[in-house]
């Protein structure tokens, strides 16, 4: 396992097992990044080495690293169990991407109830000699779901404001005090630098579709966690390494609250690589898979998501401010068997109409969750616009998302 | 080279104009929020739009030429 274990990771265990960082120069840690097909791992999948490349070429020396650990999925775990038992393997990953981006300031974004985490990169950074924990500074992330986008986490180290903000200019074009900022997931860092000390060769040969990640596993399952897999794995070897399922599963998310559910006996053989679930619809996005019991509503499950994101709304953008409220007041309304006429239809016409109208992709995202649902349980929204239900134990009964 | 309407999602307040101006374009959701037709601006409605983009009362709506917009992501 490179990315779980213990808690904590002092400095000398963690040089014993991958030995010292490489002095790569610049150009060619970059290019061993895009080669290597390292895909951003906080969620949108963005290609690691592009990124680092936009901000070199526009940072003159004085960019800033802003390692995001925020996380502020609800179903997600990896990214503050992996701070929280590698924290140097983390600051190597920030470390590198400073040099090769031409940083002299490093944020490690962690989210505040991520304490484990916090606590271990603040001891792992102690251990570290002078001149790069003078380089380095932690940032405690507001709690929320929008916390951790880009643009909001650079506004919050400006600002104090952990609200998106409009783009263009992007971080790596105007970020943290107005310097090229390279915004990178946690996780996407530790595996570049275990790309920097292995070659692009290593991670590509890893599995039958090259390359690792982590992934959190929850819901109908017998022991939920965080898990690390290669991209030949499927989904069904990701529920037989969390226990098995418990029970019969209906449904699965796929890819957290911006994700969207699938179907659970065609997807068991889905591999976990970000590009075969692309070509299938589907994204890996930052690694949850959240099995749905087969006695749940597939109806009630995504009530719960739409409230909380719509509650999550930075409540900037009017599409967002009422689009995703009116959206998840009438999943609600079908969710209780209580639905005005036309609440199915009015679902699908907003959720046709958000996609790219807000500042951020809070929306987007939102709505991509809400129509893989009306997809999916189209009969069990069908059968509650009638107010009815199809799942067996009702209606007491409220699922775990 | 095409320009084509942005909105600047945090400005905008919904005040509708804009889909006055420029129906063929720009229509409102149920809350007045403007839906902007995607791609480039015809030519004949160019005066028009730079006239939407003008009357914004937030300055919320601008004409960014077509590369640029590719370039951004």
């Amino acid at each position: 396992m490179e990315l779980i274990g213990p808690s904590g990771e002092s400095l000398a265990a963690h040089r014993q097992r991958l030995g010292p960082l490489p002095a790569l120069p610049s150009g060619e840690l970059i290019a061993e990044l895009e080669s290597s097909g390292l895909l951003g791992r906080g969620g949108a999948g963005f290609p690691v080495g592009r990124k680092w490349r936009a901000v070199a070429e526009r940072s003159s020396g004085r960019a800033v690293v802003l390692a995001n650990g925020a996380e502020g999925e609800p179903l997600s775990r990896k990214d503050r169990s992996l701070m929280a038992a590698r924290p140097h393997l983390v600051i190597d990953g920030a470390l590198l991407a400073a040099q090769a981006v031409g940083a002299d300031d490093i944020i490690f974004y962690i989210g505040a109830e991520h304490r484990a985490a916090d606590a271990a990169i603040r001891h792992a950074l102690a251990e570290r000699p002078a001149d790069i924990r003078g380089r380095a500074q932690i940032v405690t992330a507001p709690t929320g779901y929008v916390s951790g986008e880009e643009s909001a986490a650079v506004h919050f180290v400006n600002a104090g404001d952990a609200r998106p903000t409009t783009t263009p200019p992007r971080p790596f074009e105007r970020g943290v005090g107005g310097r090229p900022t390279l915004v990178q997931n946690v996780e996407s860092l530790a595996l570049a630098a275990l790309i920097a000390r292995r070659g692009r060769d290593w991670y590509t040969d890893k599995g039958r579709r090259g390359g690792i990640g982590m992934i959190t596993v929850s819901g109908a399952v017998n022991r939920a966690g965080v898990q690390e897999v290669d991209f030949g794995s499927t989904m069904g070897d990701a529920a037989a390494a969390a226990g098995g399922l418990r029970g019969d599963a209906q449904a699965v998310l796929l890819g957290g609250y911006f994700g969207g559910w699938a179907d659970v006996d065609e997807q068991w053989g889905l591999p976990l690589d970000p590009r075969s679930m692309r070509a299938r619809g589907l994204a890996l996005g930052c690694g949850v898979i959240h099995f749905l019991s087969a006695d749940s509503c597939g109806v009630e499950a995504t009530t719960r998501i739409m409230a909380y994101l719509a509650s999550q709304s930075a409540r900037q953008c009017g599409p967002c401010v009422f689009g995703l409220p009116a959206i998840a007041e009438a999943t609600q309304r079908l969710a209780t068997r209580s639905p005005q006429k036309d609440d199915l239809d009015r679902i699908v016409r907003w959720s046709g109409q958000l996609v790219g109208r807000g500042a951020c992709h809070h929306p987007d995202g939102a709505v991509g969750l809400i129509r893989s649902a009306l997809q999916l349980f189209a009969d069990d929204f069908a059968q509650h616009q009638r107010r009815r239900c199809l799942s067996v134990s009702r209606p007491e009964r409220v699922a775990v998302a | 080279m095409g320009e084509m309407l942005q909105v600047d999602r945090i400005r905008c307040d919904g005040h509708g104009l804009c889909a006055e101006l420029l129906p063929e374009l720009i229509s409102l959701d149920d809350w007045g929020y403007p839906i902007v037709k995607s791609g480039p601006v015809p030519e004949h409605l160019s005066e028009l739009a730079r006239r939407a983009v003008d009357d914004c009362p937030v300055l919320a709506l601008r004409l960014a030429s077509m590369t640029a917009v590719t370039l951004k992501r």
